[in-house]
């Protein structure tokens, strides 16, 4: 069963690298996608099988929402925008792999200390979701449109529920769909934010966003 | 018993070399639709060359006419460390890959310093782009062969890539996968394939390995043509190495299957340049600075 | 019955949103205020004891919280019938850039304020965690399309910004509640009631970053600083009773998050920890909102930052623990009822006078003398003169600091709100006196000068609650804010 985990523990790490250096939009959106893939499928591969209904039922939810649903309302935010890529960010392309990789050594230096007392077959659930989370919170920091900042802070969701996934065998199903319910509707309502700012601003780029100061 | 087969392993690899660029070049022409060259073309042109004359410019230096000899000797004896997946190399030592990186450093320095005698402009850019790459090529190389070490607790390539898939450890084995698609990245910056440059391109301004070589002719081309045909080699049965687990305990056979695996290889990479374009050469420092992530990121694995 | 609190506000945004007829949308917003106050006031008078690891129940910070939000919520919804009534579906010029722009429908933004009344309650009575930060997060979505009300460029900045930062922040708070289920070991549920028995069971480095991560995440909410970006920039740009609601209400239950986190690591031995973090942040906030009110040009933004300061004096007060603590309960109520007056005030001499600028605004006793009156009153109880409630509470945290021995702590807190005493009043006072001007905007025609009750009704209220604290406390008000402070980790 940790071959597996450990698996998919890596696919999310890589795909964390390719949203460092990927520009456009659709990459960006159809990579969260693929992280929801193997975020789903991590709570089953922990769990002994059979697996109890709850969680199979999760990882169900999990994966219509976070790997279906909340992409595409990002792709209709998107066309909806009229947005392609992120022509200039903050932080260039070269520079977000190079803090990715300082990022993932962080991720595990940090992780040495803390052992987690829940019993976790693989010790590479930590770092991975430190990981994605530290990920999620660059893409925000390093990225102008806010269409960007939207997958980044989604992004960043996937880190968080990443640690959840260890608990999921007992946390409560209810709080989970809450979770997701909350992440969905955030989406939505950022979409249309982003929506009312093209249309108000012609563009979305959030750093010109500086009207209000001081 | 294994020196003889490192030997023959050696050898077929001399021998067999330039067969590897005939048959990447007929996969794109199989791609292409047309016949393309002869599976032996570069037999024939080694041949051709051997026996043409050069003409050398008078502002050259001796370095000019070293950097191909110099270049053949190390690729050569590069060679000689790689082992052919659980077979051993004809060289083996503790902290052999670190010699074999120097090696190719050497006949790339011999190669730029040929191209920076000549004075011309052309050649100058081209050594220019071509060390840059190679910084970049040379750290994830070196990454990922630490995460080899780190992995399998061995020090001479010969004996990581014996310990690498007969153990069924799972972590070193996704590893091993890790750093495979590092080395195919550097594989194809260092061997001078698409996506980084293109073999068959005939401007000067768009090239890399091909416009360092300009000047050269007759049986300094001959080495370079060859040398560059041993260095794909190498690097392909680096590769084979890592992604095929193939230790049946019978050397013939592992020997057998190797070389099968090199021309496979051959044919993913003739696949490889005919589905992909070419990159604009600020993305290909870009490229392996994935390489270098994908070694990283399979180094902090290893250690934990 | 006690869903009831949660469900009949919600039940009524929902029709609101639904059901066309301005006068029905009018009705639905004040049946579901008092509805709402109804079942509060019910519950406060046959309060039981929640059971042990039950999902929602009501104890004394929760009760104290959702009160005020409930008296919050009857006022501005006398408002906000009186504005929307003047204001809504129509296109409006703006007067600080000329443009022209319209406003939300009136649907939308009477459903989400009753919304956002319910997902505020839902905070206040949640007792699991999980659903805590559920709930928090519903009142982000909720609330962003009701500071987007006017919708011009400034304010869509102000609700982009307001929705990736808080949303940001929530899901460290969210990180927070899966550490603290780390350190129960994956066994103790994330129920407040078990988290406390649990005690020193759990594991203390969990706890630790638990609590951080707790006080980030919610922290970004409440206003503290360094996280208080989105605040000042959303407070100002929102229409006044949103501004209210968002000051007065939100931020309270915002603060209940990292209560519930401290309260756990006080019953873990932790206690120290994290009031030392509380006491930190607190001054930091109250040291950057002294910095940002010296010459404050905007008298809203004036107001959003001198709510960053109180949030810090509350955060300070809790860390102090003790008799700070139930200071800090008590503020909590006065500043909601000072901050109410403030805003809705503010709203009116925006009206009146059309521009947000203090400059712009001259001589307000002179020209429409009750809203000049409230303002100057507004401008002393918040920045805590008798005799006014906050000159109680500030002063019992003070003795609290002092009793203590904290004397570094006290002396950055006094440092600190006079410097925001100064401040405010280089800003308020040449508002209010002085002779009045010649020429507009800072001359408003006549039609303009006159309040209509809607809005002087709720500020007077307000206004009247407030200066009872201050005069007189009553016994039970300070048992119940000790009782409120000793739960919420006080210790």
């Amino acid at each position: 069963m940790t071959l597996w985990t450990d698996l998919f523990i890596l696919a999310l790490v890589l795909t964390n690298f390719k949203l460092l250096a990927t520009s456009r939009l659709a990459a960006l959106i159809k990579t969260t996608a693929y992280q929801a893939v193997a975020l789903s499928v991590i709570p089953l591969t922990l769990a002994a099988r059979p697996w109890p209904l709850h969680l199979a039922l999760l990882s169900l939810v999990t994966l219509a929402v976070k790997g279906g649903i909340l992409p595409w309302l990002l792709r209709r935010a998107m066309r909806e925008a009229e947005v392609q890529r992120e022509i200039e960010p903050i932080v260039g392309f070269s520079a977000s792999v190079l803090i990715g990789m300082v990022l993932l050594g962080m991720s595990f230096l940090i992780a040495v200390p803390l052992k987690l007392s829940v019993p976790m077959q693989s010790a590479f659930l930590f770092p991975g979701a430190l990981f994605t989370t530290l990920t999620g919170l660059m893409i925000i920091v390093s990225r102008r449109k806010a269409l960007t900042q939207v997958v980044g802070y989604l992004v960043m969701e996937n880190g968080v529920y990443a640690f959840g996934a260890a608990l999921a065998v007992q946390e409560p199903l209810l709080v989970e769909m809450g979770i997701l319910l909350d992440v969905f509707v955030a989406v939505f309502v950022m979409g249309i934010t982003i929506y009312q700012i093209s249309r108000e601003f012609d563009h979305i780029d959030t750093d010109r966003l500086s009207e209000l100061k001081g | 018993m294994t020196g003889r087969i490192s030997l023959i392993y050696w050898l077929s690899a001399l021998v067999l070399a330039p067969l590897l660029p005939g048959v990447i070049n007929r996969t794109k022409a199989f791609f292409a639709g047309r016949k393309g060259q002869p599976l032996l073309q570069l037999y024939h042109d080694l041949f051709k060359l051997l026996n043409k004359g050069a003409v050398t410019s008078r502002t050259a230096s001796w370095v000019f006419g070293a950097g191909p000899v110099i270049g053949l000797a190390a690729v050569l004896v590069a060679l000689a460390l790689v082992p052919a997946g659980g077979i051993g190399s004809l060289l083996a030592f503790p902290c052999d890959f670190v010699f074999l990186v120097y090696l190719l450093g050497l006949a790339r320095f011999a190669t730029v310093s040929a191209a920076l005698d000549t004075g011309s402009a052309f050649e100058g850019m081209g050594a220019c782009r071509e060390v840059q790459f190679s910084l970049l090529a040379e750290i994830a190389l070196l990454l990922g062969f630490a995460v080899l070490a780190a992995g399998t607790g061995q020090l001479s390539l010969s004996d990581m890539f014996a310990r690498l898939w007969s153990r069924a450890q799972a972590s070193t084995n996704s590893t091993a996968l890790l750093v495979a698609g590092s080395f195919l990245i550097v594989l194809l910056a260092e061997n001078s394939r698409i996506p980084v440059d293109d073999p068959n391109t005939h401007l000067e301004l768009t090239m890399i390995h091909e416009v360092m070589v300009l000047d050269h002719g007759g049986v300094d081309l001959a080495f370079i043509a060859y040398g560059a045909a041993v260095k794909l080699w190498l690097f392909t049965s680096l590769l084979v190495g890592l992604a095929l687990p193939l230790h049946t305990g019978r050397p013939l056979i592992d020997l057998a299957g190797i070389v099968a695996g090199v021309f496979a290889a051959g044919v993913f990479l003739g696949t490889i340049e005919s589905t992909m374009a070419r990159l604009r050469l600020i993305r290909v420092p870009q490229m392996l600075l994935v390489a270098m992530a994908l070694s990283l990121a399979a180094l902090f694995w290893v250690l934990r | 019955m006690l869903l009831s609190i949660v469900l009949v506000p919600a039940v009524s945004g929902v029709l609101a949103l639904f059901i066309p007829g301005k006068a029905f949308r009018r009705l639905i917003l004040l049946a579901g205020g008092i509805g709402h106050a109804a079942a509060v006031s019910f519950e406060a008078w046959t309060r039981r004891p929640a059971s042990a690891g039950a999902w929602i129940g009501l104890d004394a910070p929760g009760l104290l919280f959702l009160l005020i939000t409930s008296l919050l919520f009857l006022a501005t919804a006398v408002y906000t019938v009186g504005y929307l009534d003047r204001e809504a579906n129509r296109t409006v010029r703006d007067r600080q850039e000329g443009f022209f722009f319209r406003n939300e429908p009136e649907a939308v933004f009477i459903g989400c304020l009753l919304l956002f009344l319910s997902t505020m309650s839902l905070v206040c009575i949640s007792r699991d965690m999980g659903l805590l930060w559920v709930a928090v997060e519903a009142t982000t979505l909720v609330s962003a399309p009701l500071i987007s009300f006017h919708r011009h460029h400034r304010s869509l900045e102000a609700t982009w910004k307001y929705l990736l930062i808080c949303s940001v922040g929530i899901a460290m708070a969210l990180l927070g509640n899966f550490f603290l289920a780390f350190a129960g070991h994956g066994k103790v549920h994330l129920n407040i009631d078990h988290l406390l028995s649990a005690g020193a069971a759990l594991d203390p480095l969990w706890l630790k970053a638990a609590f951080l991560a707790l006080l980030v995440g919610y922290g970004t909410k409440m206003g503290l600083a360094p996280l208080h970006t989105w605040l000042p920039d959303a407070h100002s740009e929102a229409p006044s009773m949103v501004s209210t609601l968002l000051s007065g209400a939100l931020l309270n239950c915002a603060f209940l998050g990292i209560l519930r986190g401290h309260s756990v690591l006080g019953a873990a031995g932790l206690g120290r920890f994290s009031g030392e973090l509380l006491v930190f942040f607190g001054l930091l906030s109250m040291s950057v909102s002294a910095a940002f009110l010296i010459n404050q040009a905007d008298y809203k933004r004036m107001l959003a930052y001198s709510s960053i300061e109180h949030m810090g004096i509350l955060a300070m007060g809790m860390g102090l623990g003790g008799l700070a603590a139930s200071g800090a309960m008590l503020h909590a109520v006065g500043h909601s009822l000072a901050k109410g007056m403030l805003f809705l005030t503010a709203g009116q001499l925006l009206h009146i006078y059309g521009s947000k600028a203090a400059g712009d605004v001259r001589s307000a006793l002179n020209t429409a003398p009750l809203v000049g009156l409230l303002w100057l009153a507004g401008f002393l109880a918040i920045t805590g003169s008798p005799p006014f409630g906050l000159f109680m509470s500030e002063l019992t945290i003070l003795k609290g600091a002092l009793e203590s021995g904290r004397w570094g702590v006290a002396a950055g807190y006094l440092a600190a709100l006079g410097v925001i005493f100064t401040a405010m009043a280089r800003t308020v006072l040449p508002m209010v006196f002085g002779q009045p001007a010649e020429d507009p905007p800072q001359a408003p025609g006549p039609s303009r000068r006159g309040s209509p009750l809607w809005v002087t009704a709720p500020v007077m209220l307000l206004a009247g609650c407030i200066l009872l604290i201050g005069v007189y406390v009553p016994p039970v008000l300070w048992r119940f804010v000790g009782r409120a402070a000793a739960l919420a980790g006080g210790r």
